[in-house]
């Protein structure tokens, strides 16, 4: 297949999967809606940290702490008799999760490499202990929202359905969003740092500011993540924020295949059908409580078998019949070498 | 003033010490418009230190550097760049996994960025494409602009670095080892690309090469242990006796 037939494929692919996910409802229960509700949270949230890892180069272990920082700001800022409007909290949520990653990113952003890691992990610890030692979160606990926001009569996120279609929405502008910005002039230059940030201070970008903005809008995401899941679950907790989920999203975001805003969507399903799949008792009977075991392993599996992701599949296989093809060419060739020969 | 003695760069007396070695020692020199300025040494010299300190990698112990009639000593590398300050490194640092094109289309994209317009794809900007372009096709890499970087044989790896400094249109060229592990016809093509580059840039030469240097330089520099042993034409350091015991052993 030729790059532009590759490409149209991968168009091809994104809309299906959004045209699958918005007919979903139509054919799935209750149980099927709100688990597909969840993934596209958790895919919004992979999302995010896919414009640092895959797009910008900057492996960042504490991305927990701005979808926790979004979900607390949902609990605190609602109004004590729950009616409050979308229209602000929902930004006010966002823009408190971007300015932490705007604070942590002006500090972190100083180190590099493992540094680098290990800077990030300890600023989401301290959001977390934050919320887990002090009144202001609630302790473990944690805080139960006092109710939905919506948007007067012609929102209400409690009903199921319309949370479903609020979160697709939420999706949907995401991935465009950061679909557009990656080929923008600003995401060729997130890219350029990815791949050599010394070239690209001496061409004339100063790469700081660059990498600030990357960090802050990719903290602004998760920060709308986890608005949604603390809508969702009308709970939050401080396990929203621990180095646990750090891990998860950075699973997610390999599983599917670095450098690919579609591979974070797959690694989100993966990861959760993969657990599902895992946890499951008419499948596992007893041994669906080690599902953790399963999970693990097939994760490692994974990372062995498929370096690029599962985004990889299908070029491994289209490298693989290239490959076979060739090789029957050679023996074909080399058999006719032989005839002339003995002829 | 005439334009051939125009200074475009100008360092004085650079010194740069790591811990109790003195890389650099005492450096001024001068780089004029439309002339080749060579730097040879042996390795560890000073002379990679020395573009470092020029391209503002890293500051010097004391002294100052000034380009284009600024003293640009505090300015951080990217602010010298988009002065118009262009450099090559030693090792290949092209973007592998970019296209040619996109690789020239990004260092053009530095001097005017628009990070803010981040709906516009970075194609929509036809002055950087047309810019991208010229820069591949008079570094000779015309007819390879959706080739992928990596795939490109040394040679022309070396051209796409020369075409990614045009692309950001500096005045000064710092080119850290052109040549390196080049064969004889790919040095040729190099020698008569920095030949024809020399008309509208002063140009910064390091080089191991020595015929190369010789046939191409206006003056040549030589450091020794990070001092500067002489500085003159080629004839001039090729008959100096200093520099015959030092480096060129009689050559």
């Amino acid at each position: 297949m030729d790059g532009i037939g590759i490409q149209r494929g991968k168009l091809a692919f994104v809309l299906l999967v959004f045209l699958g996910l918005a007919a979903w409802p139509a054919v799935a229960g209750n149980y099927g809606v709100d688990l597909v509700g969840k993934i596209m949270i958790s895919s919004i949230f992979a999302l995010s940290l896919e414009l640092l890892v895959g797009t910008t180069g900057l492996v960042c272990f504490g991305q927990a702490a701005f979808f926790g920082i979004g979900a607390y700001a949902a609990a605190l800022l609602m109004s004590q008799s729950g009616s409050s409007s979308l229209w602000w909290l929902l930004p006010a949520c966002v823009v408190c999760a971007g300015l932490y990653a705007l604070a942590v990113g002006a500090l972190s952003l100083r180190t590099r490499g493992v540094y680098f890691i290990m800077v990030t992990l300890a600023f989401a610890q301290m959001a977390y202990y934050v919320v887990h030692d002090t009144p202001l979160g609630g302790g473990t606990d944690g805080i139960y929202l006092p109710g939905k926001p919506g948007l007067g009569t012609w929102l209400d996120l409690d009903k199921p359905l319309a949370f479903y279609g609020f979160t697709y929405v939420c999706l949907l502008a995401v991935f465009g969003f950061l679909a557009l910005l990656l080929r923008s002039s600003f995401g060729r230059a997130l890219a350029g740092v990815r791949v050599n940030e010394q070239r690209m201070r001496a061409t004339g970008f100063s790469t700081f500011p660059y990498k600030l903005a990357s960090f802050t809008i990719s903290g602004a995401i998760a920060g709308l993540a986890g608005f949604l899941f603390a809508v969702k679950d009308g709970v939050v907790n401080p396990e929203l924020m621990s180095w646990h989920q750090s891990g998860a999203v950075l699973i997610m975001i390999i599983l599917g295949g670095l450098g690919h805003l579609r591979g974070a969507l797959i690694g989100a399903f993966a990861l959760a059908l993969l657990e599902e799949f895992f946890k499951s008792e008419a499948v596992f009977g007893a041994f669906a409580k080690h599902w953790h075991l399963g999970l693990g392993f097939t994760i490692i599996l994974s990372a062995a078998m498929l370096p690029r992701g599962l985004v990889g599949i299908p070029a491994l296989w289209r490298e693989r019949l290239e490959g076979r093809a060739r090789a029957l060419d050679a023996k074909s060739s080399s058999k006719e070498g032989i005839r002339e020969a003995v002829v | 003033m005439k334009p051939s003695s125009e200074v475009l760069l100008r360092c004085r007396r650079i010194t740069r010490r790591w811990g109790g070695i003195v890389a650099v020692n005492n450096v001024s020199l001068e780089f004029v418009r439309g002339s080749v300025h060579a730097v040879i040494g042996t390795n560890g010299a000073g002379k990679s230190t020395l573009i470092n300190i020029l391209s503002g990698e890293y500051p010097p112990s004391s002294g100052e550097v000034e380009l284009l009639g600024h003293d640009v000593t505090g300015w951080t590398q990217p602010r010298r760049a988009r002065a118009g300050l262009g450099r090559s490194y030693q090792r290949n640092t092209i973007y592998p996994t970019f296209s040619v094109f996109e690789n020239c289309r990004l260092a053009a994209q530095a001097r005017h960025q628009r990070p803010w317009s981040w709906w516009r794809s970075s194609l929509a900007n036809t002055r950087n494409n047309e810019e991208a372009k010229a820069a591949a096709a008079r570094a000779g890499l015309g007819d390879l602009l959706t080739r992928t970087a990596g795939l490109l044989s040394h040679g022309q790896k070396r051209q796409l670095e020369i075409a990614m400094c045009l692309a950001t249109a500096p005045q000064v060229l710092l080119l850290d080892e052109p040549l390196a592990g080049m064969g004889a016809e790919e040095t040729e093509r190099m020698l008569a690309l920095l030949n024809e580059l020399k008309e509208g840039h002063a140009m910064l030469l390091v080089e191991h090469d020595m015929d190369a240097v010789f046939r191409i330089a206006d003056r040549i520099t030589v450091m020794v242990n990070g001092a500067v042993i002489a500085s003159d034409t080629p004839d001039q350091v090729r008959n100096n006796a200093d520099v015959q015991a030092a480096y060129l052993g009689g050559h």
